[in-house]
């Protein structure tokens, strides 16, 4: 029987859509994939030695308080990317295999993950480090279990609280919240939390500590299985959720004409779908972006033209994140797009709106940045300008050779996808990111600071002023585009 | 109404379609049979200009749609679900057509206040987006939107499949209804004999791209398709 589903995943593995890109990018995929296990292996081998060089006490005690945040933060990656088993088990209901096999399969699948074994890439060298700094084997090792198998029982509650958006939200803004209180030291959750990890390691009952998360572990398994077990009807645990359809007319779009038309069908479309609803939400994190610039917790970042860069993304976090799709978005209904009475004009120009609406919006928001000194918010507001007058052209240009489709309903590939590394819209990047900050450095370092701010506003504002031309050279491209769209937009992943 | 000069479409070594002339005159409705593959979507598709000829033209109302965009004021169709958007409740996406097809609320509201006995309860006020209606009630919006904004030409690729018996004759009889109008030209296209027959003046049979049958529906249409097809 398991050699069926072996077989199964093994062709859904090598047959997917997705696996079938270009070379370039798999090699990409690769070397990301190295640099995390790099990065890992090297955190667990180095940060024994790190945390003692710095004084800031046993390291396996700094670990251990810090494990929450870890657990906490694994939890949410897992949620937001980690496939759910459930969705392919459909077509094999009605097959000759007993549904405790299906279940079993589906979950044990889940064990495999990466999501799940990428961590022992860190705590095998930490614990082997460990050991050979003379901490005693056998509570090594009790802790070492103790802390993957919680990793294994995050992987279990994970599947268990799928779309339990309500639930989920609440808890990491909480934890967010204690990370804050603690950074300013006043309230430390880790106090109370630490002593839970300790008590794995600390003989003599570490070993019987232990045996609690494994507990866990066991009853996370046998409840999720009882779970699917129970629900394996398409009416019951495999039915797709609807949300409650509300109607929503907008009128206030109205006075923009067919521009409104389009605006109001965009707003629907950012609100309703979790793709875009994410995309906009990594948007509005890049406004926290520019921190790390502007307080100073990164050396590296802490010459001046690097305050335009931040300047770029904090507000544009929005273009980024969503312009760059445009008009992927649009993917699944793109043949009504282009046999409707649309002129491409309006259409680009509702898009274009959007994302100057945001920008504008997104500076105002930013503006506590402020408290960082003036030069910090100046960066953002020339940023901005450029934004408007150059970068808003830009990304619609490369959407135009972006030609993925997206499926709105699903997170799946909200990060790195495919298109990111299309040579075409790689070279873009070069006027997006590099020449503002050239730009910026001429007029800094060869006349005055003040000089460098004016002259990135002054190219976003000389952009600004040949809308009509490049929107002109834009509707071109897409036209010319426009067969090559819609068949790549056919072909759905 | 439209007229077709020479079109081919070939993919690679394959030719999928190849027309070496043919008019449809204003007022027609119009009916394409042909089995799978024959080359009736890839028709609709060159006369919404969503593909690319390999040779030829087509012009509608003296438009050549691969050159201009002045066709589509006046043209409508329905081919599948990709002309629907998911996000949309059937209210919403009725709304963001007629407004692109310069009718108001009012307008909109009128003529689908038409159909209420086409839609069976099952689409208005449903608090359900495009995307979680059934297939066939996915299709009845999508048929019903086509009609908005009073089309000259009006496409329709299988509008009867997905469809259960009630809504099927309630179908015939729009797009009956729609055919009388001697300024709309309607192009259906459909697997099933019996409907098209019906509804149709005139039915093309296209075979492996090709026009091999051109006839004015009479009553022994019927018979004569199927004894085509019976091969």
């Amino acid at each position: 029987m398991f050699k069926h589903f072996f077989n199964l995943q093994w062709k859904s593995f090598f047959r997917a859509a997705s696996f079938k890109t270009n070379l370039a990018y798999k090699i990409l995929m690769i070397f990301m994939a190295l640099y995390f296990i790099l990065v890992f292996l090297s955190l667990g081998v180095g940060s024994y030695f790190i945390i003692e060089k710095q004084g800031l006490g046993d390291p396996l005690r700094v670990v251990n308080r810090f494990m929450i945040y870890y657990l906490v933060f694994d939890l949410y990656i897992r949620y937001m990317f980690q496939k759910m088993p459930i969705l392919n088990i459909k077509p094999l209901l009605y097959m000759p295999f007993k549904k405790n096999e299906v279940v079993t399969y589906s979950l044990g699948k889940t064990v495999f993950s990466f999501f799940n074994w990428m961590h022992a890439f860190f705590f095998v060298p930490f614990s082997i480090v460990l050991i050979t700094q003379g901490y005693h084997p056998l509570a090594v090792l009790t802790w070492h279990i103790a802390v993957m198998v919680l990793f294994f029982c995050n992987n279990f509650l994970n599947i268990m609280m799928n779309n339990l958006d309500k639930v989920f939200y609440p808890v990491v803004v909480l934890l967010a919240i204690f990370g804050f209180l603690q950074y300013k030291g006043w309230f430390d959750i880790t106090t109370y939390t630490a002593p839970v990890f300790d008590s794995f390691f600390d003989l003599p009952y570490g070993g019987v500590y232990a045996l609690i998360p494994c507990l866990l572990l066991v009853l996370l398994v046998v409840t999720s299985f009882r779970y699917f077990r129970k629900h394996m009807y398409l009416d019951g645990g495999l039915a797709t959720k609807h949300e409650e359809a509300k109607t929503e007319d907008f009128t206030w779009l109205n006075r923009f004409g067919n521009l409104g038309t389009f605006l109001k069908n965009d707003i629907k479309l950012i609100k309703r779908n979790k793709r875009s609803r994410t995309s906009v939400i990594m948007g509005v994190l890049f406004i926290f972006y520019g921190l790390l610039f502007f307080t100073g917790s990164i050396e590296t970042y802490e010459g001046p033209v690097w305050g335009i860069f931040a300047g770029i993304f904090v507000s544009g976090g929005f273009l980024f994140s969503f312009g760059q799709f445009v008009p992927s978005w649009d993917s699944s209904y793109y043949p009504l797009m282009m046999s409707q009475n649309i002129q491409y004009r309006e259409y680009i120009s509702s898009k274009w709106y959007l994302i100057v609406f945001a920008t504008i919006i997104t500076t105002l928001v930013s503006s506590f940045y402020l408290y960082f000194g003036w030069q910090a918010y100046m960066a953002i507001v020339v940023g901005a300008i450029y934004n408007i007058g150059v970068n808003s052209y830009l990304v619609l240009w490369g959407g135009a050779y972006i030609k993925t489709p997206i499926d709105l309903t699903s997170n799946k590939k909200a990060f790195g996808d495919k298109q990111a590394f299309n040579v075409k819209t790689m070279l873009l990047t070069i006027p997006k990111l590099v020449l503002p900050l050239i730009v910026f450095a001429a007029g800094y370092y060869l006349i005055s600071p003040l000089a460098g701010y004016l002259a990135v506003a002054l190219s976003g504002i000389l952009g600004y002023v040949f809308k009509e031309q490049v929107f002109r050279l834009i509707e071109k491209i897409y036209k010319k585009e426009k067969y090559k769209t819609l068949l790549a937009y056919k072909q759905t992943s | 109404m439209i007229s077709v000069h020479d079109i081919t479409k070939v993919y690679g070594s394959q030719t999928v379609l190849n027309i070496p002339h043919l008019e449809i005159p204003k007022g027609q409705s119009f009916g394409l049979v042909g089995n799978n593959g024959a080359g009736k979507t890839t028709f609709f598709s060159l006369l919404l200009d969503l593909i690319q000829p390999t040779t030829g033209k087509i012009l509608n109302n003296e438009v050549q749609v691969d050159i201009s965009e002045a066709w589509k004021p006046f043209t409508s169709a329905f081919i599948d679900e990709t002309f629907l958007i998911g996000y949309l409740t059937p209210e919403e996406y009725f709304y963001f057509i007629g407004e692109l097809r310069g009718q108001n609320k009012a307008d909109v509201d009128a003529l689908i206040g038409g159909f209420e006995n086409f839609f069976h309860g099952e689409i208005l006020g449903q608090k359900k987006y495009l995307r979680d209606l059934s297939k066939g009630n996915q299709k009845k919006v999508g048929i019903v939107a086509s009609f908005i904004g009073n089309p000259e030409v009006v496409i329709l690729d299988e509008p009867f499949a997905n469809l259960d018996p009630t809504t099927q004759i309630r179908l015939k009889q729009i797009i009956r209804d729609l055919a009388s109008d001697k300024d709309v030209t309607v192009l259906v296209s459909s697997h099933d004999l019996m409907h098209v027959t019906e509804v149709c003046e005139r039915i093309v049979v296209l075979n492996k791209g090709e026009v091999v049958r051109d006839i004015q529906t009479s009553p022994q249409t019927l018979r004569e398709l199927e004894s085509f097809f019976a091969g």
